[in-house]
């Protein structure tokens, strides 16, 4: 049961304010869906939680201690990458790069195995290159990864976004039986709103560094109370609706 | 290694390598007592066949010195070269390793040694060390250090950018293990080759400081010496200076040209031969033809083992004011075809159609200026369209200034005109501003702008939205549509997202592994698609009334490259219907019914059947 705060978070690069002071909670065992424009510092909020970037001002909590005071290796807390072609190292085999996530005083190769597995991937891969692997195959094996520094939170940062539309239905299935499963909180990041529907209990809209809405999905979907939510719902591609009514009828 | 041996310049250089090691190591045993023979009774005389290159001073064969004295010269530049190369990788990889403060440091340090020409600081060394083999060898490898060290810190920052290095740092890997692990074995191949670049010029540094006496000492020798000793007499008998240099020069051009060899092998440069190209089998075709006509076209590039056919026979027809879209996935071949109907297919890929017209006219036939005006490309991403050196209004206008002749203020003029059009607020300000001031959106209506300035009768949009977000994409489509129907142009819409498509298009083209496997218009496209790749796709796709309680339909498998695409049909290996003649024969693209086209062995009441199953 592990909760992940952000406290009056804020991160600026020179004079540009990436994240301007978000406050935003990761309820333990929910997925809390961060959806929002490029640019609008979802990522950077990431980065700052997996400590790749300290915040300027505010703090991140993980279960009520600061992440900023955590060693690395304490710090429970892991991250699935947008590009499953970039986060492997092209010169490791899978199997090192799943173990050199784990914490020490595990029997590595058994636990390779069980995680590979438990992605849907034959553990007698553990060997391969990652380039003898598919997009799909890859981003599995990033979980993996993620998973085998035994977090008790996980940020997704568009995992799916450099994906096949055919294989993308695949990893979301297993994201929400791993999260299910293994009772994690998570952080998903996307700009594809159907995608975050899909996987979020709690969705929260970010747009210039600020948060504008959060709370329950089912909530945010049937009634939202951001301008700017209500025109991402009312843009979102839906079979239903023609996108061009007004502008060519 | 063994690539490199194919070229003739890589086996020349490695054989002749190969004899200078040789050399080094057996020489001395050899022939080192010859070489130190003194012979009172000929002292510097010319060649003859006793002495090949003649004798020295006090008598000594100087064609066995110049062999014996292979093992000193190659042997110092080696050590030179591995000094100067561990020192610059030290030096190189010490900011991702130290902290931030010391690392600028050092980084500073290094940016102003590689402004030092190498032989200025070899000599600047040689002085502080002192003149004998010591001092030249540090000399050198201080030389070669600032160059390698600077190639180091590139290198490993444009590692370190890439995301696996995030990730084993979110892993909580440690800055030396990060540098041993990750960095060093992804930058290894460039720094190899470098080294053994180095090591050719360190062996020629040093003969050089040989020959200016601060290298080598008496009574040890190298080629360097011996060349300075041979070139006092070089007017009465050239040979003695002769030999040494001509030792120097291939030894030299042995390690550079391996250099060489290896860069080209590992950046494989090596052009493949695929042999002859591939045959078309000409369709009997007597369709009528639209604006866009395409028929069996083929897109192809030489691949490591005969030609790969990305696009493998597409038929199509666009007609006036259309709005056509095209779904497929990467390597589906979707993007080749829009390339390949602006005939913007390069070099050394190959098109090949038995009808590609366009406006009634055969592309290939088409001039420049009328394909420049009368057709608009609207690419991915809207930042690489641009020069970003240049201001927007005037990138725009030059389309006018070279297709259609105007001067600069009228073209610039019109310009500012078609930005308003597209909707840019203030044109004649925006016209004045560079590329990088624009939001994506922005740029990709500017995109537009740019194809309106001639009298676009089809846009073709690869992707355009795939870079922006939901609500700049609906923004971006509306003025697609916008563009379509008040200069009635027709749209070819690229897309791997099959709800865009839906939500826009007239008529779908789905495509899969270089072929169309379905077209058919969009209002049917949810009630009655029939190929199982579609009704697939339409069921993957989650959407905004995706059931979130139930699991997503999932294609098993994954699209097949455009090189591993056999016999049969592409998809049946992930077809839940696929049986034997699935496998081995691929169907032709039949019509259904009028409009609707698809590509499969199954009839039509299977598939429905299929479709009706899989909804329950």
């Amino acid at each position: 049961m592990s909760e992940l705060k952000f406290e009056e978070v804020s991160l600026r690069y020179g004079t540009l304010r990436a994240v301007d002071d978000v406050s935003l909670t990761v309820p333990p065992r929910q997925v809390v869906g961060l959806v929002g424009e490029s640019g609008s510092g979802k990522s950077s909020l990431a980065a700052a939680a997996v400590g790749l970037v300290p915040p300027t001002s505010g703090r991140i909590l993980l279960d009520g201690v600061d992440v900023q005071r955590l060693r690395r290796r304490d710090r429970r807390l892991q991250m699935v990458f947008q590009d499953p072609y970039s986060s492997l190292d092209p010169r490791m085999s899978i199997g090192q790069s799943i173990a050199e996530a784990m914490p020490r005083g595990v029997d590595r190769r058994t636990e390779v195995a069980r995680l590979l597995a438990l992605v849907n991937l034959d553990p007698g891969r553990a060997t391969s290159l990652p380039s003898r692997l598919s997009g799909g195959q890859r981003q599995r094996v990033a979980l993996a990864r993620a998973l085998a520094g035994q977090p008790k939170v996980i940020i997704a940062d568009e995992i799916t976004s450099a994906l096949d539309v055919s294989v993308q239905g695949a990893v979301l299935n297993l994201v929400r039986d791993l999260q299910r499963q293994l009772g994690l909180s998570m952080l998903f990041i996307s700009h594809n709103l159907a995608v975050v529907r899909y996987v979020s209990d709690r969705i929260a809209v970010m747009r210039e560094g600020k948060i504008v809405e959060e709370g329950p999905a089912e909530q945010v979907l049937a009634g939202p109370r951001h301008p700017y939510t209500r025109e991402l719902l009312a843009a979102a591609p839906s079979r239903h609706t023609r996108l061009l009514e007004e502008a060519s009828r | 290694m063994r690539s490199a041996l194919r070229s003739p310049i890589g086996l020349a250089s490695v054989v002749l390598l190969g004899f200078l090691l040789a050399l080094a190591v057996f020489a001395p045993l050899l022939w080192g007592d010859r070489a130190a023979a003194i012979d009172t009774d000929a002292l510097q005389q010319g060649p003859s066949s006793a002495h090949l290159l003649g004798t020295d001073s006090l008598g000594r064969d100087i064609f066995y010195r110049v062999l014996v004295a292979t093992r000193l010269t190659i042997g110092l530049a080696l050590l030179a070269t591995v000094i100067g190369v561990v020192t610059g990788l030290l030096l190189g990889s010490a900011p991702t390793v130290l902290p931030r403060w010391a690392g600028r440091i050092v980084t500073s340090a290094v940016n102003i040694a590689v402004a030092f020409p190498g032989l200025l600081l070899a000599l600047f060394f040689a002085v502080i060390f002192g003149t004998g083999t010591v001092g030249a060898v540090l000399a050198i490898a201080f030389a070669i250090t600032p160059s390698f060290a600077r190639l180091t810190q590139t290198l490993t920052a444009s590692v370190s950018g890439r995301d696996f290095i995030a990730a084993a740092r979110v892993c909580g890997v440690g800055r030396f293990r990060l540098l041993l692990r990750h960095v060093l074995p992804n930058i290894a191949e460039p720094l190899v080759i470098n080294a053994t670049l180095a090591a050719g010029s360190a062996l020629t540094a040093f003969a050089g400081l040989s020959f200016l006496g601060i290298g080598v000492q008496a009574p040890s020798y190298d080629w360097g010496r011996l060349l300075g000793e041979g070139l006092n007499r070089i007017y009465v008998t050239p040979a003695p200076a002769l030999g040494p240099a001509v030792a120097v020069v291939l030894a030299g051009l042995a390690f550079n040209l391996f250099g060489e060899a290896a860069a080209s092998v590992a950046g494989h440069r090596q052009q493949s031969t695929p042999g002859p190209r591939p045959v078309n089998e000409a369709t009997v075709d007597t369709s009528e033809g639209g604006l866009l006509t395409v028929r069996n076209l083929r897109v192809a590039f030489p691949g490591n083992n005969g030609w790969i056919t990305p696009v493998r026979g597409v038929s199509f027809t666009v007609h006036n004011g259309e709005m056509i879209g095209v779904v497929g996935e990467s390597g589906s071949g979707k993007s080749l075809t829009a390339l390949a109907v602006s005939r913007l297919v390069e070099h050394p890929g190959v098109v090949t159609a038995d009808r590609l017209e366009f406006a009634g006219k055969p592309l290939r036939s088409t001039s420049d200026r009328e394909l420049g005006t009368s057709l608009a490309m609207v690419f991915q991403d809207p930042m690489t369209s641009f020069n970003p050196t240049r201001r927007i209004g005037r990138q725009i206008a030059e389309v006018s200034e070279v297709h259609q002749g105007m001067s600069r203020e009228a073209a610039f003029r019109k310009a500012v005109d078609r930005l308003r059009a597209v909707r840019i607020p203030e044109p004649e300000r925006k016209a004045r501003q560079y590329p990088h001031e624009f939001s994506g959106g922005m740029r990709q209506r500017v995109v537009i702008a740019m194809g309106l300035m001639g009298e676009p009768r089809l846009v073709i949009a690869d992707e355009p939205t795939t870079a922006l977000d939901v609500t700049v994409q609906r923004e971006v489509l509306r003025l697609l549509a916008r563009v379509r129907k008040e200069r009635s142009a027709a749209v070819l819409l690229i897309s791997h997202d099959i709800t865009v498509v839906a939500q826009t298009c007239d008529r779908v083209l789905v495509m899969y592994a270089g072929r169309i496997v379905e077209e058919l218009p969009t209002d049917e496209l949810f009630t009655s698609a029939r190929h199982p790749y579609t009704t697939a796709l339409l069921a993957a796709v989650p959407d905004m009334e995706t059931d979130r309680d139930a699991p997503l339909a999932v294609i098993p498998g994954r699209p097949p490259e455009p090189g591993e695409i056999e016999a049969g049909c592409p998809f049946a290996p992930r077809c839940p219907l696929a049986d034997e003649r699935c496998r081995s024969e691929e169907p032709e693209l039949t019509a259904l019914t009028d409009g609707h086209r698809v590509a499969c062995w199954r009839s039509e009441k299977e598939l429905m059947d299929a479709t009706a199953g899989g909804a329950a």
